[in-house]
């Protein structure tokens, strides 16, 4: 495969699994506390380096899932002692985020991580850090990251369809009709961690977030239904990861910055001309109210 | 440690920087206090990143680093991004938090494309920028500090000028509007002034931490008052005690990052006030929930013997039980019973036969006889709510029959009479241990009842 196929095939799985993901945290109403786990999964990742001296993947992904669940953890307990929530993010995510940043320069000659890079993440590298197994050339080891969290997210949620549809529209009856609702928030704050951590590498921590809140958001204006909001949503991510490569192609710019542009002008679209939840069918709608009042 | 101190507290850079983060702190801090009683914490957070195109933009238009200029860009896209939120919320579906993390997320990738066009482009002057995601207070130099003062102490200005308007428009905006107040000039203003404070601290905290100088210090301001002007000033010296904790740590250790630092001293400060600040923190809820529990486990021993000194007082007035008695009659682990049993008995209101039974002293008769009837009539007044609806719901906790009006407790001793809840022991014969009378009703029950509802 070509390197420019490589980028397209590792932005796009990116696309799709935090489009997934963002669905329902947009649902649940959680989306900063994705904004909050990808700035925290830092000091995972910075952790799980200083215990196991390795920039094995695997460690990271266990180092970013622990403190993804700490910091969805911690803003509960800080809200439920009394902080409001937004707040209750806030401070979570900042202090460990710093907590990261503090760690990462005290160590910063030991350790092969570039604060710049892990913000912002470099895909253009991603075809050169190829897996090989028996001398075998694999393909670039992220896409086998990338490639396995996906299909962890998709068995996981295939396997709790149910449960998470119901604890996302309605949390009051899946408690009452015996849901483990704290659970599946774990469970889906995991999937988020792991999910983050794994796009982390190519598209960076904090464009991870365009990734998981755009393209839910998107399909949330085109449709009512949750199995055609995955799909609209996967679609959206796939749509802004190769669009976003092309546009970073032409204009000579940075490729996740640029993806998260094109997702960023898709849902300006959809904001404006989705059929049924669009500003301009509302406006449309409203004259027609007014001129058959009049 | 004490002379390194004075030396780095000597070093003229240092004293610029402390100058910079302290009044970057004051700032934040007193902005904040408003952004969070409006519920609006994480609209920092989204002006941090939505700042990073509008620098970068009067930058490709300026063509060199100039903090004025991007001050400017900064606010007309912080205040872009903010109308952008405002729009996505209230013109579609889409709940607040999302339209956050959307517009904040979307901006700062656009700002990263600028970014890497500003990284191509034959400019010299552009190294710094990256600064501005990340923060370097070390790199501050005598007239950033100045611009960064002057601009915090005209925001301090204005936010004193106009404090009564805007404590206004932040607890109630339906009401200031109401009055004839600006409210959509108080809204952008204040969001103008809250996007100058991210601008300026860009530079010394950088983009994701600038989102905890405006939380930190204002959340844990909250736990100490429930005053805004209090509240605004307690934030204030948040901030600038962790600006000061932060650029003196920083200083003294080698290849600290000033802006974590500042971060974490404001997180330690919010720690200490979550757990140690009177009434709200969580040492002082629960020393008092500790105290409730007690008082509440000593009542219902008090109730517990009276209740069945009430049940044996036909046959006998030894009004004397044993532990396994009371545990029967109300379940509670004995570990618990037993070490009540002697704390009342400490305090004079128990004491232990030979028997091994307990038994009310004198004073723990009147005293249970008293818990007893306010219990009951506490009972009654739940069941007749709405016709004692001018004692004004109180909870069992700040109930007290004696503190009621006469007419309303003698209704309720009605009442309790009609339903058979009257206390069955006479106090004074109870407390001797004496043959007591019970008083029998005058009328008959349902006479009386009609009565009652009657009048």
């Amino acid at each position: 495969m070509s390197y420019g196929a490589w980028i397209m095939l590792t932005g796009s799985l990116v696309g799709v699994s935090c489009g997934i993901i963002g669905c329902f945290l947009i649902l649940r109403k959680m989306a900063m506390l994705a904004d909050a786990i990808s700035h925290t999964v830092l000091l995972g990742i910075v952790l799980a380096y200083l215990v196991s001296h390795s920039l094995e993947g695997i460690y990271m992904l266990v180092g970013a899932g622990i403190i993804g669940l700490l910091t969805a953890f911690l803003v509960q307990v800080l809200h439920s002692s009394g902080v409001q929530s937004d707040a209750a993010i806030g401070v979570v995510f900042t202090s460990l985020f710093a907590f990261g940043v503090i760690l990462l320069s005290a160590f910063a000659s030991k350790v092969h991580l570039d604060v710049n890079h892990a913000l912002m993440g470099e895909i253009t590298f991603i075809p050169w850090n190829t897996l090989t197994i028996g001398g075998m050339d694999l393909g670039p080891s992220a896409v086998w990251m990338l490639g396995s969290v996906l299909v962890i997210n998709l068995i996981l949620i295939f396997t709790f369809y149910k449960e998470i549809k119901i604890s996302s529209f309605d949390p009051a009856m899946a408690s009452a009709i015996g849901i483990p609702v704290m659970f599946i928030h774990y469970l889906l704050m995991s999937m988020v961690s792991i999910t983050t951590v794994a796009s982390f590498d190519s598209v960076g921590a904090i464009l991870v977030v365009a990734m998981l809140i755009v393209p839910g958001a998107t399909a949330y204006l085109l449709t009512d239904k949750l199995l055609v909001m995955l799909i609209i949503s996967a679609g959206v991510g796939v749509v802004a990861a190769i669009g976003g490569y092309y546009a970073a192609l032409a204009w000579n710019i940075s490729i996740s910055g640029s993806m998260a542009s094109i997702a960023g002008m898709m849902f300006a679209i959809t904001f404006i001309l989705s059929p049924r939840h669009g500003l301009l069918s509302k406006v449309i709608a409203r004259k027609g109210i007014i001129a058959d009042q009049s | 440690m004490l002379n390194e101190l004075l030396l780095t507290l000597q070093d003229a850079n240092t004293q610029w920087v402390l100058l910079g983060t302290i009044l970057l702190g004051v700032a934040s801090g007193v902005l904040g206090s408003f952004a969070l009683l409006r519920k609006q914490s994480l609209i920092g957070d989204a002006m941090a990143h939505a700042a990073l195109p509008g620098i970068c933009i009067a930058f490709l238009l300026y063509g060199t680093k100039s903090i004025g200029w991007f001050l400017v860009g900064a606010a007309i896209s912080g205040l872009l991004a903010t109308y952008f939120i405002q729009a996505i919320i209230n013109h579609s579906r889409i709940k607040e938090d999302t339209a956050i993390g959307l517009v904040l997320s979307v901006f700062f990738g656009f700002g990263i494309v600028l970014l890497t066009k500003i990284a191509q482009s034959e400019n010299g002057n552009q190294s710094g920028l990256d600064d501005f995601i990340f923060g370097q207070a070390a790199s501050l130099v005598g007239n950033d500090v100045r611009v960064i003062s002057g601009i915090a102490i005209v925001l301090l200005v204005i936010t004193w000028l106009l404090f009564k308007e805007l404590k206004l428009f932040t607890f109630d905006r339906q009401f200031a509007k109401g009055i004839g107040l600006p409210t959509g000039f108080l809204n952008a203003l204040l969001m103008t002034l809250i996007v100058s404070a991210v601008v300026i601290g860009l530079q010394a905290v950088g983009v994701i931490l600038m989102a905890a100088m405006l939380i930190t210090p204002a959340i844990s301001a909250r736990y100490w008052t429930d005053r805004l002007d209090r509240m605004v000033i307690v934030a204030g010296t948040i901030g600038a005690l962790s600006g000061i904790l932060g650029t003196i740590l920083s200083s003294m250790a080698n290849r600290l990052p000033t802006g974590p630092v500042i971060v974490i001293a404001a997180t330690v400060i919010f720690l200490i006030s979550l757990v140690f600040a009177p009434n709200r923190g969580l040492l002082s809820k629960g020393l008092k929930l500790y105290r409730v529990r007690k008082s509440v486990a000593k009542e219902t021993v008090f109730q517990t013997m009276y209740d069945l000194s009430e049940e044996v007082s036909l046959s006998t007035t030894n009004f004397a039980f044993t532990i396994a008695q009371l545990e029967e009659r109300r379940k509670m682990p004995r570990r618990k019973l037993e070490s009540i049993l002697h704390q009342l008995q400490k305090e004079g209101y128990v004491f232990q036969q030979v028997s091994g039974k307990w038994r009310l002293t004198e004073l723990g008769a009147y005293k249970a006889h008293e818990i007893t009837m306010n219990n009951r009539l506490f009972e009654i007044y739940t069941m007749y709510e709405m016709k004692f609806a001018h004692l004004q719901s109180k909870t069992n906790d700040e109930w007290h029959y004696k503190d009621l009006p006469a007419k309303a407790v003698e209704d309720l001793t009605r009442l309790m009479d009609v339903h058979e809840r009257a206390l069955k022991l006479n106090p004074v014969h109870f407390a001797r241990g004496e043959k007591y009378h019970v008083k029998a009703p005058s009328q008959s029950t349902k006479k009386r009842k009609k009565e009652v509802n009657s009048s």
